[in-house]
C-alpha cells in the first residue's frame, strides 16, 4: 500500500510535468521554412530573412481585388499533362487540423470556395480527412487517398515539415497533381506550393512598427506562444534582428501558450516591476488580455503589435491605441482549391505560389472592421471570402 | 495550554504533512518579497488573488474527490467547455448572462453526477471515468464549435472574475476574493459536518465505512458533483479574468491535483485538510509568480516546478510515515487490523 501510494504521488508528479510540458500546436501555421543549414542562429537563416523582407515590397502579379490569386514573382509551370476533361473532379484534402481559430476561419473559406466550384461543375466530390495535429494520422490519411486511387488531385496542409515529407512524396509518385499549402515540406515534387510571404516578414512587420513608434530606451515585452516551433521561432528571430541596434530594450520574452489568463498574469507582473512601453506578439491570441492587464494596473496602453484577429482589432478601435495587426494571410485557404481546378484544366500555376502578406495599419483599421462587421470574435480580418456566395452566414454561424 | 506548548504544537503542525505547504508558501513569499517588495502592495496582492482564484476554487473541488479516494481529471476540460459554451450561448447579449450561468451550474453538476455514478455504480476506476469525460467534453466542444471557440462573453459575465468593488484605502477588491472566501468557508463547514466526516471515512477505508452504514456510492458521487460545481465556478472566474481564448482550461486538472497533493492531501483518500489544499493552490500560483519574477527561462520552468513539487510531497510523506500525527480531527478512528497499510507501518 505504501508502494502504491508512492506510485500515485509519482504519477501525480509526472502528470504535472507532462501537463506543464505538453504543448499546443502553434495557433498559427505559417509555412515551414527548411531546417536551417546555413543558419546564423538556430532559427535564423539570413538568406530567407532577406528574401522575405524584400518580397514585402514587390508588387504581386494579378488582380488586387483577388489577393488569393495574386502571386509574388511567380515562376509559371506547365500543367498540361494533368489536364482532365469533363470537370466533375474528385478533389481530396488532407488537413493537419482545425485546432485553432485561424485554421477554422480558413477551413470555412475553403469549403465555401468548394461550393462555388461544385456549382460550376468543376468539382464533383470533395473528400476531406482531418489529422487532428497527429503526424501519424496524416501520413495514413494521405496513404489512404493514394490507395483509393480515385482522387484527381490531392491537397495537403502538412502538420509538420520533415515528418510529412515522405508521405507527400508518395502522393506525388502516385501521378496525381499534388498541391501543398501553409507549412511546407522538404520536397518540391508538388505541382505548386502555396503560402504567404512567411514568418520572418510577420515578425519584422511587428518589430519595425514598434521601433518606429518607440524612442530608444523604451521597453518592449515579447509574448510568445511556445518554443521550438520553427514557424513561430522565425517570427521571433526576425524581431530580434530588427530590435538589435534599434535602442529599444527587450524586457523579456515569455511563453504563454496563447492562454489569456497566463498572458494577463505575466503582463501584470511586468507592470508591477516597471513600465512596459510596447508589446510584441508572435501571434495575436490573447492580445486583449494583455491590454486588459494595463487597464487593471491603471497604466497607459503600450504600443502594440497583435494580429488581424477581430477581438484584438475591435479592442484597438475602441481604445484608440497605437497598434498594428501583422497578417498571416488567412485567404491562402482559398487558393489550393482554385489551384487544383486550374491544374486539372491544364492552366499554368506558379511553382512556388507566394501570396501577398501585408499588415493592417491604423489607416486601414476602419475599412477592415466595416468589412467584417458581422463577423464573430476569433475571426481573421483578411480571410478573403467576402465575394463567396455563403458570405456572411457561413462564417457567422460557425 | 501554556505558550510553550502552543509553539511546540504549531511547530509540529508546520512540519507535518498538511503543514509543509504553509512552510513552502511562506518561503516562496519570502523570496518574492526580497526580489520585489512591490508585490505586497495591496493593489498587486489583490491582482494576484484575482489571478489565483480559479485554481483555488478548483482545488477545493478536487479536494473533495481526492479525500474520498478518487480523482477528477475532467475538471480542466470542463472549465474550458463551460467558458466556450458560455461565450457561444451569450454571444455578447447582456440579458442572457444569468440564465447561462445557471445552465452552466446545471451542466457542471450533471457532469459531476455522471462521473460519480459511472465510478461508483459501474465500478469504473475514476481515473478512467474522468479521463474519458475529459475527452468527451473536449470532443463535444469541438463538434459544437467546429474546432475553435466563437461568440463573446457579455461584460456582465466578466464582472465576477475581472472586476471588484472599490474599498477606500485598499483599492479595488475583486469579487473573486469574496467568492474564494465564501467557497473556502463553505468547504470548511461542510468538512466539519457529518457529510464531511463520512467523506473522509469513505476515502480512508471504504469497507469500514460501508459496514458502518455509509452509502459509499452516494457520498463519492456527491464529491464528484461538488467537483463539477467548483469547476463551473472556476470557469466563470477564469472566463471573467481573461475572456475567451481557445486554450482556456488547458491542463488545469493537473495543476489542481498538484495543488491538492502539495497541500498534504493523500492521494488515495482519507487524509488532508481543505484549507491546506487551498494553500497548496496558492503555493502553486505563487510559484508561477516567482518564476516570472526571477526571470527563470520559460523552457526551464516545468522542470523547476516539477522538482519543487516532488520534493515537497516527498518531504510531507516522509514526515507522515515517521510521525504518524493524529492531530487531524477529521480522521476517523483507525480500525486496527482492517488496514494493512497501517499495520505495516506501525510494525516498523
Amino acid at each position: 500500500m505504501r508502494a502504491s501510494r508512492l506510485a500515485l504521488v509519482g504519477l501525480a508528479a509526472v502528470t504535472l510535468l507532462l501537463s506543464a510540458c505538453s504543448t499546443d500546436t502553434p495557433t498559427e501555421t505559417p509555412p515551414g521554412d527548411q531546417p536551417a543549414q546555413t543558419a546564423d542562429g538556430e532559427w535564423f537563416v539570413r538568406a530567407d530573412y532577406d528574401r522575405e523582407l524584400a518580397q514585402r515590397d514587390i508588387a504581386p502579379e494579378g488582380d488586387a481585388a483577388k489577393p488569393y490569386l495574386q502571386a509574388i514573382q511567380p515562376e509559371w509551370v506547365d500543367t498540361a499533362k494533368f489536364k482532365k476533361d469533363g470537370g466533375d473532379a474528385t478533389v481530396c484534402f488532407s488537413n493537419a487540423s482545425i485546432s485553432n481559430p485561424w485554421r477554422v476561419t480558413g477551413w470555412i473559406t475553403m469549403q465555401q470556395q468548394v461550393e462555388v466550384l461544385k456549382q460550376s461543375g468543376d468539382i464533383g466530390e470533395f473528400r476531406v480527412s482531418d489529422a487532428g495535429d497527429d503526424d501519424n494520422k496524416q501520413i495514413s490519411d494521405i496513404q489512404a487517398f493514394v490507395t483509393a486511387g480515385d482522387c484527381d488531385s490531392i491537397i495537403i496542409s502538412p502538420s509538420t515539415t520533415a515528418t510529412l515529407t515522405p508521405a507527400v512524396q508518395a502522393a506525388c509518385d502516385s501521378g496525381v497533381p499534388v498541391v501543398v499549402f501553409d507549412r511546407g515540406v522538404q520536397t518540391d515534387c508538388a505541382v505548386t506550393y502555396i503560402h504567404p510571404i512567411g514568418g520572418y516578414a510577420f515578425g519584422a512587420d511587428a518589430a519595425e512598427f514598434l521601433v518606429e513608434n518607440l524612442e530608444p530606451g523604451k521597453k518592449v515585452l515579447a509574448l510568445r506562444i511556445l518554443p521550438g516551433v520553427d514557424v513561430l521561432e522565425n517570427r521571433w528571430a526576425a524581431a530580434q534582428e530588427v530590435f538589435k541596434g534599434s535602442g529599444v530594450e527587450i524586457l523579456g520574452n515569455e511563453f504563454t501558450g496563447g492562454d489569456g489568463a497566463k498572458i494577463k498574469d505575466i503582463v501584470s507582473q511586468y507592470l508591477q516591476r516597471g513600465d512596459v512601453d510596447g508589446i510584441w506578439m508572435d501571434a495575436g491570441d490573447g492580445a486583449v488580455a494583455a491590454l486588459e492587464a494595463f487597464e487593471d494596473a491603471g497604466k497607459p496602453y503600450p504600443v502594440f503589435s497583435g494580429e488581424d484577429e477581430l477581438t484584438f482589432m475591435r479592442k484597438w478601435k475602441e481604445t484608440g491605441i497605437k497598434a498594428i495587426a501583422p497578417v498571416y494571410s488567412n485567404f491562402q485557404w482559398r487558393t489550393p482549391i482554385l489551384a487544383a481546378t486550374m491544374i486539372l484544366k491544364g492552366e499554368q500555376v506558379p511553382k512556388e505560389w507566394v501570396l501577398p502578406q501585408s499588415p493592417i495599419t491604423a489607416t486601414e483599421l476602419d475599412d477592415y472592421l466595416a468589412r467584417n462587421a458581422d463577423m464573430p470574435s476569433l475571426h481573421y480580418a483578411k480571410f478573403g471570402g467576402e465575394d463567396l456566395p455563403g458570405f456572411p452566414d457561413a462564417w457567422k454561424d460557425r | 495550554m501554556s505558550t510553550g506548548r502552543k509553539f511546540a504544537d504549531a511547530g509540529r503542525f508546520l512540519i507535518s504533512g498538511s503543514g509543509t505547504v504553509y512552510l513552502v508558501l511562506i518561503a516562496i513569499f519570502a523570496v518574492i518579497f526580497v526580489n520585489n517588495a512591490g508585490f505586497f502592495e495591496a493593489g498587486n496582492l489583490l491582482l494576484f488573488v484575482k489571478k489565483a482564484a480559479p485554481l483555488l476554487i478548483l482545488a477545493v473541488g478536487q479536494y473533495f474527490v481526492i479525500v474520498a479516494g478518487e480523482f477528477d481529471l475532467s475538471v480542466g476540460s470542463l472549465v474550458g467547455a463551460q467558458v466556450v459554451l458560455a461565450a457561444l450561448l451569450i454571444d455578447g447579449e447582456e440579458a442572457r448572462t444569468w440564465p447561462v450561468i445557471l445552465l452552466m451550474l446545471a451542466i457542471g453538476a450533471g457532469v459531476g453526477l455522471v462521473n460519480g455514478l459511472i465510478t461508483t455504480l459501474l465500478k469504473v476506476p475514476s481515473i478512467i471515468t474522468t479521463l474519458g469525460m475529459m475527452l468527451v467534453l473536449f470532443g463535444a466542444i469541438r463538434l459544437l464549435t467546429g474546432g475553435a471557440p466563437t461568440g463573446k462573453l457579455s461584460d456582465g459575465f466578466r464582472v465576477l472574475g475581472n472586476k471588484g468593488i472599490i474599498i477606500e484605502s485598499v483599492g479595488v477588491v475583486p469579487w473573486a476574493l469574496f467568492i474564494v472566501i465564501a467557497v473556502g468557508v463553505g468547504a470548511v463547514f461542510l468538512m466539519r459536518s457529518s457529510f464531511g466526516r463520512t467523506l473522509v471515512a469513505v476515502g480512508d477505508n471504504e469497507k469500514a465505512a460501508g459496514f458502518a452504514g455509509t452509502r459509499v456510492w452516494w457520498v463519492r458521487t456527491a464529491a464528484f458533483v461538488l467537483s463539477g460545481l467548483s469547476a463551473t465556478v472556476a470557469g466563470i472566474l477564469v472566463g471573467g479574468y481573461a475572456g475567451l481564448t481557445s486554450q482556456v482550461g488547458d491542463g488545469m486538472e493537473f495543476v489542481a491535483i498538484t495543488a491538492v497533493v502539495l497541500g498534504g492531501v493523500v492521494l488515495g483518500g482519507g487524509r488532508g485538510a481543505v484549507l491546506a489544499a487551498m494553500a497548496g493552490a496558492l503555493t502553486v500560483e505563487s510559484l508561477f509568480t516567482l518564476f516570472t519574477q526571477l526571470e527563470v527561462s520559460s523552457t526551464l520552468r516545468p522542470t523547476a516546478q516539477g522538482l519543487i513539487i516532488i520534493a515537497a510531497v516527498a518531504y510531507a510523506s516522509r514526515e507522515r510515515s515517521r510521525r504518524h500525527t493524529p492531530h487531524l480531527s477529521t480522521k476517523p478512528a483507525e480500525p486496527n487490523g482492517h488496514h494493512p497499510d497501517r499495520v505495516l507501518k506501525e510494525s516498523r
